[in-house]
């Protein structure tokens, strides 16, 4: 059993845990990725790691409630035990050698982006930060990139905080301000990472997206996270999730990923139903 | 005076039109009087052919002689002496081709069910023993084994029974391998998986569950905590594409993955958080075991299934068993079919065929199929399952320095099992690619005897 150590809500549908999991933590690394499962019933679900500790043996995941599974997990409280966390999956962020990077992150993918901005910039390159969000309410980790970057740049898409506009469009005025980028990370909701990639391929800059598709095993057993990179079938869990943003076939990505959504949403509301049952 | 019967005592089963409903188990299992009398129709010849037949060589003829006395509990003993897994043995092993297929009554008649027999002892113990197996005394030497499947349980079984500490890593939140995640309930129930895995920890088995070798630990890690062996029988998960165009729309699964969301995530019942297609009409692609435990699993979800097959029926390399069940619950055939591509905007609509002729038979003796040019033809469908076979996975192989594999993957190991590297062994599938649980289980054994072997010749 995994213990929850601490709890906060980083907006009111995105979930800050760090979970109790020395095994994992050893050797976890920006980039890879948990399998979770929340109790002795729940789906495996994958997470991204948000961060770690090693000394105290800590993974922190940060997670938005999207389906039954997400909305289990927010439910579960410090001090409470998740029933199963495995890792760390997938290969990690390769970093070393550049000099000039931007991180682009978009809503909760911010939170997957935010520890590779802090190991770039822990190594001394130059780290502009890019997050976006769609209103104010929805800003999460302001601080934590304010102190990973060399500059950041807050973008809300109604101008309600920060600046006014998508990530694209700060990435695309600094690339056009004569910023040499050795590469480009994004990682955000899938329209937002296809749409980066397109700019950065215009200005021919190499762009690393990070994939998180539907899995299961997460460790190349199922295939359920397949997608096309370059025209070849690969599988996020063992080959990724990072890939190339300018080879990803992200329409099919985006097709892929909405395979359960009309189930995922009813069972979310169920859910949620039996949650509000048990407060009254 | 032997039963001189030459058919086998019929196996109880569930009604075909009934079965394919329900996840239940489908044969029922022989009563007690069944068994009796199927034991009687052993001849106990003196040359023992059907043990030879037997991968982990079960003491056959001994073990029926007693079920013929009515010494159920004993039987069971004989078996357990070396088979870790009886219950799921005769449940799945390919009996027809292993120990019945040498067995004297089947030239004249039917082979004695050995598998029924085994099966019945199986079950009858575990639901009438009073006690676990006890653990025997540790004799201070400690073993990894990597992989809770067929070969990794079978070893760790025959090693705990030499008094050695062993601790099973497992990447899954279950132990089981693909007796968890890949034979489906109705054949292989769940909790007959659970209750074998409960012996062997009676025995002394430890299972760390959520540790994946070759990411959350290294081999050679597991040798810096003592351990002075290591097995790896990490089964061959990899599932195979056939890389034709429409593979990857939605409603498209490999094998593996339909068959992990019902079995495993148990996503064929009420109320599951596991999404699943519930298809019309379901295309499964392949001829095996796995083609026909995803066929008849997508018939209990509601579809109607066709399996497409490259080779005839007589080719097919599924157990006998699997075909006739899946023909008697309405599973459609269409051989010496090949499909070239999976049509639809987005998700299966359909799926192109062309037809296959066998040429004359090859070296190996296989008679390869050739395409019919211009026999092409659709079949509407809207769920499409790859069951192709898989490729041993590359984690742990990847993972550790001086760990020999073969061009396609798997691991190199001579027959008892020993790889490039020192004290660590392998067998299973990750060695051999997709077999038999009882190869596996085989190979789980024999290694474990060389470990043995090799720590206590230090």
């Amino acid at each position: 059993m995994y213990k929850i150590l601490k709890k906060e809500y980083l907006n009111p549908t995105v979930v800050r845990m760090e979970i109790l999991a020395p095994e994992v933590s050893r050797r976890a690394e920006a980039g890879q990725f948990v399998i979770l499962r929340a109790d002795s019933d729940g789906e495996r679900i994958p997470l991204t790691v948000a961060d770690y500790d090693r000394e105290k043996g800590s993974v922190t995941i940060i997670f938005q409630v999207v389906g039954a599974s997400t909305e289990v997990l927010r439910h579960l409280e410090e001090g409470d035990c998740l029933s199963d966390f495995a890792g760390p999956l997938g290969k990690k962020t390769e970093t070393e050698g550049r000099k000039c990077v931007a991180v682009v992150g978009g809503g909760v993918g911010s939170a997957i982006a935010y520890p590779v901005a802090k190991k770039f910039f822990s190594q001394g390159t130059h780290v502009d930060a890019i997050i976006g969000f769609r209103n104010r309410d929805l800003v999460i980790l302001e601080d934590e990139f304010r102190k990973a970057s060399t500059e950041l740049h807050l973008m809300t898409d109604d101008g309600s905080y920060g600046e006014h506009g998508l990530v694209t469009a700060a990435l695309e005025k600094l690339i056009e301000s004569g910023r040499e980028y050795d590469e480009v990370v994004a990682i955000g909701p899938l329209p937002m990472m296809k749409f980066v990639s397109l700019l950065t391929k215009k200005y021919n800059i190499k762009t690393v997206v990070s994939m998180n598709p539907i899995m299961i095993d997460g460790t190349g057993m199922c295939g359920c996270c397949r997608l096309t990179v370059g025209g070849e079938t690969k599988f996020a869990c063992v080959d990724g999730p990072e890939f190339d943003g300018h080879l990803v076939d992200f329409d099919e990505a985006i097709r892929r990923s909405r395979m359960y959504s009309d189930f995922e949403s009813e069972k979310r509301e169920e859910t949620c139903n039996l949650f509000k049952k048990e407060v009254e | 005076m032997a039963n001189m019967a030459p058919k086998k005592n019929e196996m109880p089963q569930q009604k075909p039109e009934i079965r394919c409903k329900n996840f239940e188990e489908v044969a029922l299992g022989y009563t007690e009087e069944q068994a009796i009398d199927e034991a009687k129709r052993c001849l106990n010849c003196k040359t023992r052919p059907c043990v030879h037949g037997c991968p982990v060589a079960v003491q056959i003829p001994e073990f029926i002689a007693k079920v013929a006395e009515g010494d159920f509990e004993g039987a069971y003993q004989i078996i357990s002496e070396t088979n870790s897994l009886p219950a799921v043995c005769g449940r799945v092993c390919p009996q027809e081709s292993q120990c019945e297929s040498k067995c004297v009554r089947g030239i004249k008649g039917e082979p004695v069910g050995i598998g029924r027999l085994e099966r019945f002892v199986a079950d009858y113990h575990m639901k009438n023993k009073t006690e676990h197996p006890k653990a025997p005394e540790l004799n201070g030497h400690k073993v990894a084994v990597i992989g809770a499947g067929p070969s990794g349980l079978s070893c760790a079984g025959s090693l705990a029974a030499r008094g050695y500490k062993v601790t099973i890593f497992e990447a899954l939140h279950v132990p089981g391998g693909v007796l968890s995640y890949g034979i489906p309930e109705f054949r292989l129930p769940g909790e007959v998986v659970a209750a074998e895995i409960d012996e062997l920890r009676a025995l002394g088995v430890e299972i760390k569950t959520n540790i994946i070798i070759g990411k959350t630990m290294m081999i050679d890690e597991l040798f810096e905590e003592g351990y002075e062996a290591v097995f790896i029988g990490s089964g061959a998960g990899l599932p195979k594409f056939m890389k034709i165009p429409g593979e990857n729309l939605n409603n498209v699964y490999s094998a593996n993955e339909f068959l992990t969301r019902i079995n495993l995530m148990g996503a064929y019942k009420e109320g599951s958080r596991t999404p699943l297609v519930h298809a019309k009409h379901t295309v499964v692609v392949g001829g095996g075991n796995v083609a026909m435990d995803a066929a008849r699993s997508a018939k209990r979800t509601g579809a109607d299934v066709t399996l497409v097959y490259r080779r005839t029926e007589k080719e097919l390399p599924a157990r006998k068993e699997e075909v006739e069940h899946a023909l008697e619950e309405g599973i459609k055939f269409e051989f010496l079919t090949s499909p070239i591509s999976i049509n639809g905007d987005g998700k299966v609509e359909s799926i192109t065929c062309q037809r296959m002729e066998l040429s004359a038979p090859d070296e190996s003796g296989r008679a390869r199929p050739v395409v019919i040019e211009g026999s092409e033809f659709d079949m509407e469908c809207d769920c499409v399952i790859m069951a192709i076979g898989t490729s041993p996975n590359p984690l742990i192989a990847s993972a550790t320095d001086g760990l020999d594999t073969q061009k396609w993957g798997g691991i190199v190991a001579d027959e008892v099992g020993k790889t490039s590297r020192d004290m660590v062994w392998a067998g299973g599938d990750a060695v051999t690619g997709a077999a038999t649980v009882i190869l596996a289980m085989g190979a789980g054994k024999t290694a474990a005897e060389e470990i043995d072997r090799a720590i206590m010749g230090k």
